[in-house]
């Protein structure tokens, strides 16, 4: 399943709308990474509103692909978190944690413009 | 009595029985919250099968009684086993790649957790209820 990542003039944005398996997940990772080097954005944003579960796995692969994004001299801001994820995260010690985040889409975007900001 | 058996061979089967897990806990008036702590232990535990077994089984049942929704998971499989399931259950242990949260954060999610783990056998049971209004 290819989640599609958008550009939107120097930002990307992306939405995780169904229901990944482990491999999918990685190749989003894989994807996002190769996106942000390619149109040399200063930033994205991954907007998970539709994601009704995010396990361990899923948290670590979020985390990982915002440090990395990082890494590579981006932002990322993830958005979006339903409140039963971030209640279902914290209940089991997986807080996504050293991530910018964002309560939705709006939010995520201005967040993601500060951040950029603040690089330069 | 409600089941619903879900065999457990590679990643998309995790994503089957996880689905199948938070549609029986939607059906039977259990709240998201609920719905995301059932659908994200049956999650972790059929990914151990994976990663540790190759393959096994989760089975779903609606086990409500009187005034009580009540829904029981077995995740079953023929690997290995759990050598020390006193460490296996405690926070931050994990043998595998650095998953983590694995037993000791799915355990906190549920409300019934049991394992009973032999070379050859391991079952992980789980259950979350609610009482009816």
């Amino acid at each position: 399943m290819k989640i599609a990542i958008l550009k939107l003039r120097d930002i990307l944005l992306t939405s995780i709308h169904v229901d990944l398996t482990d491999e999918d997940a990685l190749e989003f990772q894989a994807d996002v990474l190769e996106m942000v080097k390619k149109t040399e954005a200063k930033g994205i944003v991954i907007d998970i509103t539709a994601m009704n579960v995010v396990d361990s796995f899923m948290a670590r692969i979020l985390n990982e692909t915002a440090s990395m994004v990082k890494t590579l001299g981006a932002e990322a801001v993830i958005c979006g978190m339903r409140p039963e994820v971030a209640l279902t995260l914290v209940e089991m010690g997986r807080e996504l944690t050293g991530v910018e985040t964002a309560v939705n889409l709006e939010q995520g975007v201005d967040k993601l413009r500060e951040l950029i900001k603040g690089r330069q | 009595m409600n089941e619903k058996a879900v065999k457990i061979e590679d990643s998309r089967d995790v994503v089957r029985a996880r689905h199948e897990g938070r549609e029986m806990a939607r059906k039977l008036g259990f709240g998201p919250a609920d719905q995301a702590r059932l659908a994200t232990a049956i999650s972790e535990l059929t990914r151990n099968v994976i990663q540790y077994a190759g393959k096994g089984v989760c089975v779903i049942t609606d086990a409500s009684e009187m005034g009580i929704a009540k829904i029981r998971v077995r995740v079953e499989d023929h690997g290995p086993g759990i050598a020390d399931i006193d460490q296996a259950i405690e926070p931050g242990f994990s043998t595998g790649n650095g998953l983590g949260a694995g037993l000791p954060g799915t355990r906190r999610l549920v409300h019934e957790f049991r394992i009973d783990s032999k070379p050859g056998h391991t079952v992980v049971s789980i259950g979350i209820v609610r009482r009816r209004a």
